[in-house]
């Protein structure tokens, strides 16, 4: 269960550009099944995402994890829990560009200096279930959008996380490639991973999988 | 402790990587850096390699010389001040020396002459340091011709030259008989130009100078640790001099280095905005970046140390021997004996390495704790 009390997330505090992306929002989500948060650009799902995995602290407010406080931890732990629990799926894949395929999956694993033939079986295993295995030593720039997409899940479920955070996952993908990936997140999700979508795409937010969907607008609940 | 070896083996991999992605931004500061030790290391070997050589050879030089003074300059030694000093206790052995300095206006240069004291060239005969002989364009057979002091022409037959191994000190001597040093520079028959004393207990060479000093005030004794300790305080100068010039390029190449460093591409600020979204902490991205700053520092040190070497012991130092070595026209061509001193290298790559890391982890530090959900924005 993650629970959030009143969290309220405000970029360039006190300036003149100062913006609120998420208001005293309260939520409990469950860690199982999918969920959708879905509303207008700017509504604040991304912040919202960003801040339930780790990759920010909310300017007030609480989040709990499995009944931890996970909100306003150092930033090593809060990299730990990070690492350890959550696998991100970013807009624009965000892979290293150089790197091989293989490498950008093996990345987030690094920090917890596994046996290198384990890591490397690990990744393959990964990269031959979602069809990938051919492209292991490509760099990843040559791939399409489709495999870029993929092998970014791939990387996000290298440490073995219990949720995995997705971030407008379909914006650069065509609608097929869409589904495929809607597919995938579903059989992730059936092998008991918690999945966390934000999207405006209908595509994502009507599928059949999805188990709830949560509207913002203007930083607070719709 | 595995887990941490292995942890540190994945960064140093991934800096590697990183280093190979990037070869152009990498390769200028990889070319300038090991300049930069090249030029440094190259000064330091030189002068380590001339201090040695020259106590190598003034190893065989007698404990003590003696000198006359009038009106504190020089001033010939009477013939029987020999006798007088060879009866000083702990003097085994005494003998004068004649020798003097010469311009030849024909190459403009200062020659040395000397006669030695064993098997001393026969009359009419002289034996060349190579630098003279060079100077001249002599070899052995030719002759020599000076014009004495007075205005009298000499010419001498070249017997031999002297080896190319002692050329550092004796690359402007001339060796003659003492019968033809007296005659070419109108030298009185009961001088020489100074004495020298062996004295084999080396704990007695400061009380025998002493000594001399009382018996003989008009004279100056000189210890062979006193012109070693000049020798070294005369390379130790001109090292001195070349890399107070080399400061200025250190520090020429420490704003590179800052600049390159704190000039991070989008592309880096990106990349290390991605490591840490996915789980690396800033601790991790800054240990990348150190395995990336070293290995670039100790190829650049190797590489440029290598090279030093290689320009010093195989190519007698061609870049600086006129500054470091001296000798206005007479330069001596010498390879110096490869020497390398511990403690200069820990001392050069602490002036190098430590530099480098400094100039580059403020701005690697700054762009390691940027917010690691910049990249879902």
């Amino acid at each position: 269960m993650i629970r959030l009390a009143q969290v309220s997330k405000v970029f360039n505090q006190g300036r003149h550009n100062e913006v609120r992306a998420v208001r005293d929002l309260s939520l409990e989500l469950d860690t199982r099944g999918i969920t959708v948060f879905k509303g207008p650009s700017g509504s604040g799902k991304t912040s919202l995402l960003a801040m339930i995995g780790c990759l920010s602290r909310p300017t007030s407010g609480r989040i709990h994890l499995e009944g931890r406080l996970i909100s306003n931890l150092p930033e090593r732990f809060m990299t730990a829990v990070r690492r350890d629990t959550f696998g991100f799926i970013f807009q624009r894949f965000n892979l290293i560009r150089g790197l091989t395929v293989l490498e950008n999956v093996m990345l987030p694993a690094y920090p917890l200096a596994p046996a290198p033939s384990t890591l490397r079986d690990r990744a393959l295993d990964l990269l031959r279930q979602f069809h990938l295995a051919e492209r292991a030593n490509n760099q990843a720039e040559w791939l399409s959008g489709g495999e870029a997409q993929r092998t970014a899940i791939c990387r996000a479920l290298i440490n073995r996380p219990r949720i995995l955070i997705a971030d407008e996952p379909t914006a650069n993908l065509d609608s097929q490639l869409s589904r495929e990936l809607l597919a995938l997140i579903g059989d992730l999700a059936d092998q008991g991973k918690g999945v966390l979508i934000s999207s405006h795409d209908p595509l994502v937010f009507d599928h059949a999988r999805v188990s709830r969907v949560v509207e913002l607008r203007d930083g607070r609940l719709a | 402790m595995r887990a941490l070896l292995r942890r540190q083996r994945y960064l140093l991999d991934y800096s590697l990587s990183s280093l190979a992605r990037r070869p152009g931004k990498h390769l200028a500061l990889l070319l300038v850096y090991t300049l930069i030790v090249f030029l440094l290391a190259s000064t330091l070997l030189f002068t380590q390699s001339l201090r040695r050589e020259a106590a190598l050879v003034l190893a065989e030089s007698p404990e003590l010389i003696v000198q006359r003074l009038l009106a504190g300059r020089h001033e010939l030694m009477p013939a029987d001040y020999l006798h007088r000093l060879g009866r000083l206790r702990g003097v085994s052995e005494s003998y004068g020396r004649l020798w003097g300095y010469f311009y030849d206006p024909a190459v403009k240069a200062n020659y040395t002459l000397l006669v030695p004291r064993q098997d001393p060239p026969a009359p009419g005969d002289v034996i060349l340091g190579t630098g003279v002989a060079r100077a001249r364009g002599l070899g052995v057979g030719d002759y020599l011709s000076l014009r004495s002091a007075r205005g009298e022409p000499f010419s001498f037959k070249v017997a031999a030259l002297l080896e190319a191994d002692t050329e550092l000190v004796a690359s402007d001597l001339i060796l003659l008989g003492p019968e033809d040093f007296r005659r070419f520079f109108a030298f009185p028959a009961d001088r020489y130009t100074d004495i020298v004393l062996r004295v084999p207990n080396p704990s007695e060479v400061r009380k025998v100078a002493e000594k001399i000093a009382l018996a003989l005030p008009d004279t100056r004794p000189i210890l062979r640790e006193e012109i070693l300790r000049t020798y070294d305080a005369l390379f130790g100068w001109r090292q001195g001099v070349v890399i107070v010039l080399l400061t200025g390029a250190l520090l020429a190449f420490v704003i590179f280095a800052f600049d390159r460093a704190a000039g991070l591409s989008a592309e880096e600020r990106r990349e290390i905005g991605i490591l840490k979204a996915i789980g690396w902490e800033t601790g991790d991205v800054l240990r990348m970046k150190f395995w990336e700053g070293a290995a670039l520092s100790l190829t650049a040190f190797l590489a440029g140390y290598l090279l030093a070497y290689v320009h010093v012991f195989f190519f007698a130092a061609t870049l600086f021997a006129p500054v470091l070595k001296g000798w206005a026209v007479l330069y001596p061509d010498f390879s110096p004996l490869p020497f390398v001193d511990g403690l200069q290298v820990a001392t050069l790559f602490f002036f190098t390495v430590f530099p480098y890391t400094v100039a580059t982890i403020v701005p690697i530090w700054r762009a390691a704790i940027t917010d690691p959900d910049q990249v879902m924005r």
